[in-house]
C-alpha cells in the first residue's frame, strides 16, 4: 500500500487535477443551473473534493464504489468520463446513462462505479454485496460505500455495517460529515455527535480525519484498504468536511450563519491546503498546478458546450432497458 | 417420474444451480443456521422451511451465507453482489418482511438497469414464503405478489406446484433480470412429479391446467389446486372450465387468458391477494379492455376481503378463498345477469 509520503510528483499532480476538475465541474454547474437550462435538481460536492479523491486514488477500476445523491465528485474521482457526466446532467441521449438517470444516478460499471444513489442510506447495503463478491475472489479488491452524516442516521447503514463486520468483507465506509443533513445540522440530528464512534460500536476500526486534507484522507484510506485486503474486514473513515453550496441548488441555506461559507472557503479549502502543503515540502512545482487549473477550466468549458449541443433521448428510449428480456 | 414435495423440488433447483454455476450464492436468515450457537451443529436449520437444506455442507460458508436479521442489508447485498458479477439468491423468510426492505427492492434493484442507461445487469433472485392458511397472523401470512407485480423492472413468479417451482426457480437463477420468487407456505409439502435433471419453465407462459368450454378460471399459486378441486367437482355435472395458471404475474401471459375468454365468454379470477389493486382486478381490467365484446357477463373476482389476515382459525378459514367459494363463483358465472 502506498502512503502520501511516497507519492510521486506525477501522482500528486493527478490527485490535484482530479480535485480541481471536480471543483470546476461543480462551480460551473452552480452557474449553469441558475440559467434554468439544467432540468431537475442537483446536489453539489464543491468543498468535499479531497475526500473523494483521497479515497479513490487508493483504488483501481476493479475496486467498487457506491455513491450518494451528492455524487459528482465520487464519479469523477473514480474515473467516470466528465463529458458523459455533463451530458447526463443535461438529460442528453449520449449521457453516461442515456439521460435516464440524471445527476443522482450516474454510474459506470466499467470503472467500478456502481451508481450514485438518490436514497439516503440506500448505498451501503449494496457496497456490502460488492464486498461479498470481492471476498469470494480473494480480497484482492475492495468495495467502498460513501455516505454523509445524514445517512449515518439510517438503519440501512447500521445493517450494512453490522453485516460487513459479521461477514468480514473488504468494505470501507466513508462517512462525509459535512455538518448538515439536508437543512438540519448534524450537531442536532446525530445524537452522539460521533459517527466514527458509532462505527466502532459495530466492531470495526474507525478513524476521524480532516476531510480537507488530501494527504490525511489518502493515508487513512491506505490503512483501510490494507486491512481489507489482508482479510481483516471493514473499516470506517469519518471525514470532517464542509460543503460550499446548499443541500440542492437553489437552497438558500437559511440554516447557516451568513459568513460561514466565506470563512470556510479560506480556512478549509482542500485545494488551497494542497498547494500550501506541496509548496512547503516542495513535492510539486506550483507552476504546474497553475497549468492544471487552466486545463480544468478548459475541459469543463468544452464539456458544457458539448452537453448543450447534444441531443435529448427519443421516445423509444422511454421503453428500453426496463428489462433485458420480458 | 419421482413424486417429490415442492420444498424438495426447490431444494433440488438450488443444489443443481449452485453446482452448475459458481457465481450462484445463497444468503439470508438461517439459510443454514447454527452459526454462533452452542451446539456446534453448523447446519442447524437449512432454512425454516427446509428449502436451503444441505447447501452449506456442499458449497461452504462463502457461498451459503447466514446473515443477521437485516432484510435491507440482505437484499442490498444481493443487489451489490449481482452488480459485481455474482448471481445471488436471497431469502426473505416471510414475504411480509418486504416491508423493511422495500427500498432496496423497488428503488434499487428494480431500477438499476433503466436508470443506468442499460449498462448494468442485476441477476438477483429474492425468494420469499407467502400466503395464509397456517394461522400465522397478520404479519406472516400475506400474499403480496400484487404489490411487487406493480413495480416495473421486477419479474414476479408464483408457482402452484412442485414441477413448476423447480423449473421456474432454475429459470429465475439463470435470468439476467431481478426476479421476486414467491413460495406459498401451504404448497411446500404438496407432492408432484418432478424430473431429477435440471430444466427450466419459461416466464410469461401460462399453464392450461384444465381444458373446458363453459367458463375460464384464472387462479394463482395455492388458488390453483383449490380451483382444480372446484372444477373437478363441477365436471361431474357436465360443467367444464379452462383453468389457467399464469405462473408468473410479471410478465403476464395475457394472450392465453384472452384466447380462453374469447371461447367461453365467462371469467372467474381467483386471487389470494387483497381485492383492491390486486391481480384479480388487474386481470379483469386487461380482459375488459382487450376482450370486452367476448364477455357474456361481468367478470367475477374471488379474493379475500379487504382486511388484514386474522389469526383465529375460524376467521382465517373465512378469509382464504377455498374450493366452495370458487365452485359457487363458477356457477354464478354461468348465469346471465339480471340486467334490470
Amino acid at each position: 500500500m502506498t502512503f502520501s509520503v511516497n507519492l510521486s510528483k506525477e501522482r500528486l499532480l493527478r490527485a490535484y487535477r482530479q480535485m480541481k476538475l471536480i471543483r470546476e465541474f461543480e462551480e460551473r454547474l452552480h452557474v449553469e443551473i441558475a440559467t434554468g437550462e439544467i432540468p431537475g435538481f442537483t446536489h453539489l460536492y464543491a468543498g468535499q473534493e479531497a475526500v473523494a479523491v483521497g479515497v479513490c486514488e487508493q483504488l483501481s477500476d476493479s475496486d467498487y464504489i457506491v455513491s450518494t445523491h451528492r455524487g459528482h465528485g465520487h464519479c469523477i474521482a473514480k474515473g467516470c468520463d466528465v463529458g458523459g457526466m455533463m451530458k447526463e446532467i443535461y438529460g442528453r441521449k449520449d449521457g453516461l446513462c442515456h439521460g435516464k438517470g440524471g445527476s443522482m444516478h450516474i454510474a459506470d460499471m466499467t470503472k467500478g462505479m456502481l451508481g450514485a444513489n438518490a436514497i439516503v442510506g440506500g448505498g451501503p447495503p449494496i457496497a456490502v454485496g460488492a464486498a461479498i463478491a470481492c471476498k469470494l475472489r480473494g480480497n484482492r479488491f475492495v468495495s467502498v460505500a460513501f455516505g454523509g452524516d445524514g445517512s449515518a442516521n439510517q438503519g440501512t447503514v447500521f445493517e450494512a455495517m453490522n453485516m460487513a463486520v459479521v461477514l468480514r468483507v473488504p468494505a470501507i465506509f466513508i462517512l462525509e460529515n459535512n455538518g448538515y443533513s439536508e437543512h438540519t445540522g448534524a450537531a442536532y440530528a446525530v445524537g452522539s455527535r460521533d459517527l466514527a464512534g458509532r462505527s466502532r460500536a459495530f466492531g470495526m476500526p474507525a478513524e476521524c480525519v480532516d476531510g480537507a486534507d488530501f494527504h490525511a484522507m489518502y493515508d487513512a484510506m491506505g490503512r483501510a484498504v490494507a486491512r481489507a485486503k489482508n482479510g481483516e474486514g471493514p473499516s470506517t473513515i469519518e471525514a470532517k468536511i464542509t460543503r460550499y453550496y446548499g443541500h440542492f441548488e437553489g437552497d438558500p441555506q437559511n440554516y447557516r450563519a451568513k459568513d460561514e461559507v466565506a470563512k470556510l472557503r479560506v480556512t478549509m479549502d482542500c485545494l488551497k491546503r494542497f498547494r500550501a502543503r506541496t509548496e512547503a515540502d516542495r513535492s510539486v512545482p506550483q507552476a504546474e498546478l497553475d497549468a492544471i487549473d487552466q486545463e480544468a477550466v478548459a475541459q469543463i468549458d468544452a464539456a458544457v458546450r458539448e452537453a448543450k449541443a447534444a441531443l435529448p433521448p427519443v421516445e423509444a428510449d422511454l421503453y428500453s432497458d426496463v428489462y433485458i428480456q420480458y | 417420474m419421482p413424486q417429490i414435495t415442492m420444498r424438495d423440488a426447490l431444494n433440488q433447483a438450488l443444489h443443481q444451480e449452485m453446482a452448475r454455476d459458481e457465481r450462484v450464492i445463497v444468503l439470508g436468515e438461517d439459510v443454514s443456521g447454527g452459526a454462533g450457537g452452542t451446539s456446534g451443529e453448523r447446519e442447524a436449520s437449512g432454512g425454516i422451511f427446509g428449502v436451503t437444506k444441505g447447501l452449506l455442507p456442499k458449497f461452504g460458508e462463502d457461498r451459503v451465507i447466514d446473515t443477521p436479521i437485516s432484510e435491507s442489508a440482505i437484499v442490498g447485498a444481493a443487489a451489490g453482489a449481482a452488480l459485481a458479477g455474482l448471481r445471488p439468491v436471497a431469502e426473505i423468510m416471510f414475504a411480509d418482511f418486504v416491508g423493511v426492505c422495500m427500498d432496496q427492492i423497488y428503488n434499487q434493484i428494480a431500477k438499476f438497469r433503466y436508470m443506468f442507461g442499460g449498462k448494468s445487469t442485476c441477476p438477483v433472485v429474492i425468494r420469499m414464503a407467502m400466503g395464509a392458511g397456517m394461522n400465522m397472523g397478520p404479519q406472516h401470512s400475506q400474499a403480496i405478489y400484487s404489490l411487487l407485480t406493480a413495480v416495473p423492472g421486477l419479474k414476479v413468479v408464483v408457482p402452484s406446484n412442485a414441477y413448476d417451482a423447480k423449473g421456474l426457480l432454475i429459470q429465475a437463477i439463470r435470468d439476467d433480470d431481478p426476479v421476486i420468487f414467491f413460495e406459498h407456505k401451504a404448497l411446500y409439502p404438496r407432492k408432484g412429479e418432478v424430473p431429477e435433471a435440471a430444466y427450466t419453465v419459461p416466464f410469461g407462459e401460462a399453464a392450461l391446467v384444465r381444458e373446458g368450454e363453459h367458463v375460464t378460471v384464472v387462479a394463482i399459486a395455492r388458488m390453483v389446486p383449490f380451483a382444480e378441486r372446484a372444477i373437478d367437482a363441477l365436471a361431474k355435472e357436465g360443467i367444464t372450465c379452462d383453468l389457467i395458471d399464469p405462473r408468473t404475474t410479471s410478465p403476464l401471459d395475457e394472450d392465453t387468458i384472452i384466447e380462453s375468454v374469447q371461447g367461453t365468454g365467462r371469467l372467474v379470477i381467483v386471487d389470494e391477494s387483497p381485492p383492491r389493486c390486486g391481480m384479480a382486478s388487474d386481470i379483469a381490467a386487461i380482459v375488459g379492455q382487450k376482450a370486452f365484446r367476448s364477455l357474456k357477463r361481468s367478470i367475477i373476482q374471488v379474493t379475500p376481503p379487504h382486511t388484514p389476515i386474522p389469526f383465529a382459525p375460524a376467521l382465517e378459514r373465512l378469509y382464504v378463498p377455498g374450493p366452495p367459494r370458487i365452485e359457487a363463483a363458477i356457477r354464478q358465472a354461468l348465469k346471465d345477469e339480471d340486467r334490470a
